[in-house]
């Protein structure tokens, strides 16, 4: 505790010169806020080390975002340096705007099954990985290198082999599967599932590194104790397995939903929301509405519902998790 | 129970699908980047002389030397910075533990709860008035910021973890709180570094909003922006495109392939935090 307790001279000095020893010890007859006073200032170095960091997220993280909260409501149209506040009208117009709208609902169904699927498809390849069959570390590999490669490249990819006479028809059309052939980008009703499966493709492998981490804190102990009582492998998984994984569960989870509901590059680079509207996500209404149609306030207002969805949807994942461990 | 038994053998013959599933867009891709100009044949067989003529013609064509410039100047500068800034931070934010200092790190942890997405707008136009449009410095100053508070974090956690001994020891000897850092704290920090380094380079190498918004069309584009706008107005050539995504690909894959351990660790290390 009382090294703690340098003096603020001594302290943006400290790199040149050695400390000076204590001073508070030598008056024991302080009053008692002094010592407080003392303790503050004893603590005063933490404010250079934390300064650097303190200016880039005003800079790039508190300022913007609070400007974009305000921006929301006004018309501010980017350029002109007079704007107005207009209250919630951007919100009220978002109510009829079919742009907005099927954006929202969008962004909260690609969410939903990229965060399930992740979690499903990771888990399970984690379990296969982690049995004792063969090639574990070249599988492990080939399955995760898709998510350091950039976004953009898997999305160009897959654009191309989802073409309605492209790879993807071709070897449907070649085992005698013609009938399941489909225009996978093009028809309205199927290009956001169509971008949701390219996402599981490419980011299945991260959660399944995390899941493959979790699997090693699972007690072999327990497991083996559980096949002693007569339990079947499934009953092995829900009683011993998954349970251990929860740790795991949570982050992958939180991870997911909120990479989900900023994806921006496999549905600009696929689709550019389309057909019509029927792909598109807030993030691309977002910077279509902000810099292809110049409305800086409506889209600001976008990007606000955006971060107040994030911060509900993590809200109420982490009350579910916490929840989980109270039973 | 722990033999290679029957059970493992059906297992293996479903992993070698899944094995087809990862192979077979990757099989496209550089089947495609082969084909002669021209070349109208089935995109599912190989090219009968592989054109290896497209891939220094894509590397001309869609700007790729000055693009990968780019994206190493952008990733390994705010790198350093976020580092250095991370650490700075963490030091009193894992040490002190006054009243206020709970409430000073929910402040920095702000910025993960934030989508970065409310931020990048209204900057725009800061940037726009600074000149700094179309420079890779505003894509520095706006990663340091928008990475700082999960840096700060990976950190912060790590360092807590770490018994006081280490740098209470190093004051007791006279050490100030600067020369705690450099010789103490800096040193018990090196495994977590690896893991913020690798976790921010992916993301800043991968990058394509931000980038897209700030430097579009101008020579300082990063690889993302300048593979995307390679495919230009008309109908879109697919030989060459896909030369330029493998190359494009190429850097961030072979690191992934060298570090293969550091990089699995860093995402597993998710799990602790």
């Amino acid at each position: 505790m009382l090294k703690g307790n340098s003096t603020l001279m001594v302290d943006t000095n400290a790199a040149l010169s050695p400390p000076k020893v204590e001073v508070r010890s030598a008056d024991p007859e302080e009053s008692p806020r002094k010592p407080r006073q003392r303790r503050a200032q004893g603590n005063l170095w933490a404010l250079w080390f934390l300064l650097p960091a303190g200016v880039f997220l005003l800079f790039s993280v508190a300022v913007p975002s609070v400007q974009g909260a305000v921006y929301a409501f006004t018309d501010w149209n980017g350029l002109s340096a007079d704007w107005n506040f207009i209250g919630l009208e951007n919100f009220a117009d978002m109510l009829s705007d079919p742009l907005a709208r099927t954006a929202i609902f969008n962004s909260l169904l690609l969410t939903l099954i990229t965060t399930v699927g992740q979690n499903v498809i990771g888990l399970l390849l984690a379990l296969a990985l982690s049995s004792r069959i063969r090639a574990r570390g070249f599988l492990r590999v080939l399955i995760f290198a898709p998510c350091v490669v950039t976004p953009v490249v898997v999305a160009f990819l897959w654009q191309y082999i989802l073409l309605p006479d492209g790879p993807l028809n071709g070897v449907l059309n070649a085992i005698g599967m013609g009938w399941a052939t489909q225009t996978w980008l093009g028809d309205p009703q199927l290009a956001l599932i169509s971008i949701s499966f390219v996402i599981l493709w490419q980011m299945s492998g991260a959660v399944m590194v995390i899941y493959i981490a979790g699997l090693q804190n699972v007690p072999d102990e327990l497991l083996e104790a559980a096949a002693l009582d007569g339990a079947g492998p499934v009953r092995r998984f829900f009683a011993v397995t998954l349970p251990a994984l929860r740790p795991a569960v949570v982050i992958a989870t939180l991870l997911c939903i909120v990479g989900g509901l900023k994806t921006f590059d496999q549905v600009w680079v696929m689709t550019r929301g389309g057909p019509g509207v029927s792909s598109q996500v807030l993030s691309t209404a977002i910077y279509q509405t902000a810099f292809l149609r110049g409305d800086f306030s409506y889209a600001t207002a976008l990007a606000l519902v955006l971060a107040l969805i994030t911060i509900i949807a993590a809200a109420i994942q982490q009350r579910v998790a916490r929840a989980g461990t109270e039973d | 129970m722990h033999r290679y038994t029957w059970k493992i053998g059906v297992l293996q013959v479903v992993m070698l699908g899944v094995a087809a599933i990862f192979l077979f867009p990757i099989y496209i891709l550089v089947n495609t980047a082969l084909k002669p100009e021209g070349d109208r044949s089935s995109p599912l067989l190989p090219p009968a002389s592989p054109a290896w003529g497209n891939f220094p013609t894509a590397w001309a064509e869609a700007n790729l030397g000055p693009a990968l410039l780019s994206s190493a100047f952008v990733t390994v500068t705010t790198i350093a910075l976020l580092v250095a800034i991370g650490s700075l931070a963490a030091y009193p934010l894992a040490r002190i533990t006054a009243r206020w200092s709970p409430f000073v790190y929910y402040g920095f942890m702000l910025g993960l709860l934030v989508p970065s997405l409310l931020a990048l707008i209204p900057l725009y136009s800061t940037f726009r008035d600074l000149g700094l449009l179309a420079n890779p410095l505003a894509l520095v100053i706006l990663y340091a910021g928008g990475q700082a508070s999960f840096t700060i974090f990976l950190y912060t956690e790590f360092l807590r973890a770490v018994p006081r001994d280490y740098d209470e020891a190093a004051s007791i000897d006279g050490a100030g709180r600067w020369k705690t850092y450099f010789h103490v704290v800096l040193p018990l920090l090196r495994p977590i570094t690896g893991t913020v380094i690798i976790l921010n380079a992916v993301f800043i190498w991968n990058d394509f909003y931000a980038p897209l918004l700030y430097l579009s069309g101008s020579p300082a584009q990063t690889l993302p922006v300048a593979m995307y706008s390679f495919t230009g107005t008309y109908e879109v050539d697919w030989t060459l495109l896909f030369a330029a995504l493998i190359l494009g690909s190429l850097p961030m894959l072979a690191a992934f392939l060298i570090m293969q351990k550091a990089v699995f660790r860093g995402y597993a290390s998710g799990l602790k935090g």
